[in-house]
């Protein structure tokens, strides 16, 4: 009785934060509540069955259908879908073995530039014939070959590196890093294989395989219209494969190895369990994960250039797995989400709305400070341009009081 | 038959001889026990036997296969499982998942059928599921099953120690001081269990242990150590009697007053 209650509850408030979101599609407000839905489906005590009916109410109807009205909402979206694969692979290195990798954009990277390289007439440079850009046709080939590209890289970066430990591993996966940076920055000679930092496009789309069946349905939509959605649905798809392949993985005999290894590897060893075939694999297997990101991100951007592949962007990630819970896959999901709705939504939506106030010329009045007319503020202080530092924040006052992360690791 | 058999074991660590020239066997059927003060070579040998450290000479037979230069999960797959000294179980994990470790070379499931969940890959789970539990109910854990292994008391994560050695079915148990922080009763049921597991899960024990009691209780066979040599070694009523072994205790009169109790 109490769960029908719960699930009738949260039916409701999908229902009513949908339509706000869609008739108020200006508001940030409006669709933090909407976004929150899923977090309270998450924590409802319902049954299983009916969490997943309704998340996938929200995910595969509602945020579309909302998305359709204020585009930007399915753009951050998409993106929240490839950062949380990218999480959830750095969650199998640093969260269940406890190898900390400070260069996981690398294979991020590898993934994107895979595609770019082949998927623009950028391969003209340094291959003969005119054979390129590929169709894009080739484009779910390639993302099943990033996946085994992405895993031989992590494999062979995995081997010689992971005789190391501690602090030692996280300055050769830094220094891996930088290095392929700095290869993909200076391969522009004497070959041309990565135009340098002009970067590549245009970069092909995936096909739309689904064209003739939508006009079947008597469906006229333009690409224009069409290729957010289709990306919104490639990354949902993508994401839930990431999370179930992880899940899978993390309830297995390899999983339990991984986590043996990071509570105590000369046990683990004691125990049965090869221990570097063991931290290789979880290597590759993160490392594909990010190398498809890579290449579903090149080709949602259409231009790529080294600047999407710096230091911050692995700290980001990272700072993500630990926001969320090292070691948790729930975590490495909210965290995630989190992260990257403070980045692309709140700092930006505090932005905008101070911006408006200054326009304004409203007036401050504080008892005993006096009256500051606001549009004295200064326009250095703009909320957007402090991402860094409110991440620290948020990262210093986490280790204060949950330094297990917000979603820690439970027990079944 | 020997199951385990020693001979001419070494091991140096620069200018310290941890170990020179052991002689030690352990026959099927029996639990034998390693004595000796600390710092004799006890663990040192006992990391030898699991494959942690490479013997500098000398030749280990188990089963009548050499085991010298196998990595530890090798041995561990040839039926050599250990518990540790100082307490080293998977503390962020619950009771049931360290003793499913343990099981890890035992489970053939492969990344296709992990990935896939198939269902043989689901029953192999379960059945190392239902496997766990009963080693955890035959070491006196049971309820405990969910809880993290950290927030156990001493004496049983040493309880959970010895189930998670088991599960990766050992025909040689090595136990490193198993009854070390429990009191007698404890200490008299661990005994039993050791008896019973030698008629049911394993084909021979080899104990390190401090309490005379225990030693003199359960062992077919006593071997000693002292700095490293071999000293003396028979059935424990020749142990306490062999005037090296006093000898060797003498200085450390708490030590002589153990071995002639």
């Amino acid at each position: 009785m109490r769960s029908k209650l719960v699930v009738v509850g949260l039916a409701a408030y999908i229902a009513a934060s949908s339509v706000l979101a869609f008739f108020l599609p200006r508001s940030v407000l409006v669709f933090l509540l909407f976004q929150a839905s899923l977090l309270l489906i998450y924590c409802a005590p319902a049954t299983s069955t009916a969490k997943s009916v309704l998340s996938a109410v929200v995910l595969v109807i509602a945020l579309p259908v909302v998305g359709w009205v204020n585009g930007y909402y399915l753009e951050v979206a998409i993106q929240i879908g490839i950062f949380v694969a990218l999480a959830v692979g750095l969650n199998i290195v640093v969260g269940f073995v406890g190898l900390l990798n400070l260069g996981f954009v690398a294979f991020y990277a590898i993934g994107a530039y895979l595609w770019a390289i082949f998927g623009s007439p950028q391969a003209n440079q340094f291959l003969p014939g005119d054979f390129f850009p590929l169709s894009s046709r080739w484009f779910f080939p390639f993302l099943l070959l990033s996946v085994a590209v992405g895993a031989l890289t992590g494999a062979l970066v995995g081997l010689p590196v992971l005789r190391l430990r501690g602090d030692y591993l996280a300055i050769v996966t830094l220094g891996f890093a930088e290095v392929v940076r700095a290869l993909v920055n200076n391969l522009d000679k004497p070959i041309n294989l990565t135009n340098g930092p002009r970067g590549i496009a245009p970069i092909q789309k995936p096909p739309l395989f689904f064209e003739p069946a939508l006009r079947a349905f008597g469906l006229e939509i333009d690409a224009a219209t069409l290729y957010p959605l289709y990306f919104y649905f490639l990354v949902l798809a993508f994401a839930l494969a990431v999370i179930v392949v992880t899940r899978r993985l993390e309830g297995s005999k390899i999983g339990r190895a991984w986590k043996a290894i990071r509570d105590d590897e000369i046990a683990a060893a004691a125990m049965g369990i090869p221990v570097v075939r063991m931290k290789v694999f979880a290597f590759a297997v993160g490392a594909s994960f990010a190398a498809a990101a890579g290449v579903i991100f090149a080709a949602k951007q259409v231009f790529i250039n080294p600047e999407s592949f710096t230091f911050m962007e692995s700290i980001g990630v990272l700072a993500m797995v630990i926001l969320g819970g090292m070691g948790s896959l729930p975590g490495a999901i909210f965290g995630a989400t989190v992260v990257t709705i403070l980045n692309l939504q709140l700092l930006k939506g505090l932005s905008l709305w101070l911006n408006a106030l200054r326009q304004s010329g409203a007036v401050l009045t504080l008892p005993f400070f006096g009256s500051f007319p606001l549009s004295d503020l200064p326009v250095q202080f703009e909320p957007a341009k402090y991402e860094r530092m409110v991440f620290g924040l948020i990262l210093i006052v986490m280790m204060i009081f949950r330094p297990q992360g917000i979603f820690a690791p439970r027990r079944r | 038959m020997a199951l385990l058999e020693l001979r001419g074991v070494s091991k140096r660590f620069g200018g310290l001889q941890a170990l020179h020239k052991v002689d030690l066997t352990v026959e099927e059927g029996t639990i034998a026990s390693l004595i000796g003060p600390n710092g004799a070579g006890k663990t040192t040998l006992f990391h030898v036997l699991t494959g942690i450290y490479r013997p500098d000479s000398g030749d280990v037979r188990f089963g009548g296969r050499t085991t010298v230069g196998l990595k530890p999960e090798e041995i561990t797959k040839l039926g050599i499982s250990r518990t540790f000294q100082n307490i080293r179980l998977f503390s962020h994990m619950t009771v049931l998942d360290n003793v499913l470790v343990g099981m890890h070379c035992r489970l053939p499931s492969r990344l296709g059928g992990i990935l896939l969940a198939s269902e043989r890959h689901r029953v192999q789970e379960a059945s190392a599921v239902r496997r766990a539990i009963e080693l955890i109910e035959l070491t006196g854990l049971s309820g405990r099953e969910y809880e993290w292994a950290q927030h156990l008391s001493y004496g049983d994560q040493r309880r959970l120690e010895i189930a998670r050695a088991l599960a990766a079915e050992p025909k040689l148990l090595l136990l490193d001081e198993p009854t070390a922080g429990m009191n007698l009763t404890e200490a008299r049921q661990l005994m039993g269990l050791f008896m019973r597991l030698l008629e049911t899960h394993v084909r021979a024990i080899l104990l390190i242990e401090h309490n005379m009691r225990v030693v003199m209780g359960v062992s077919h066979r006593v071997h000693v150590l002292d700095y490293g040599e071999k000293i003396a070694e028979g059935v424990p009523e020749e142990v306490r009697r062999n005037p090296r072994v006093i000898e060797a205790y003498l200085g450390r009169s708490d030590w002589a007053e153990d071995v002639k109790r």
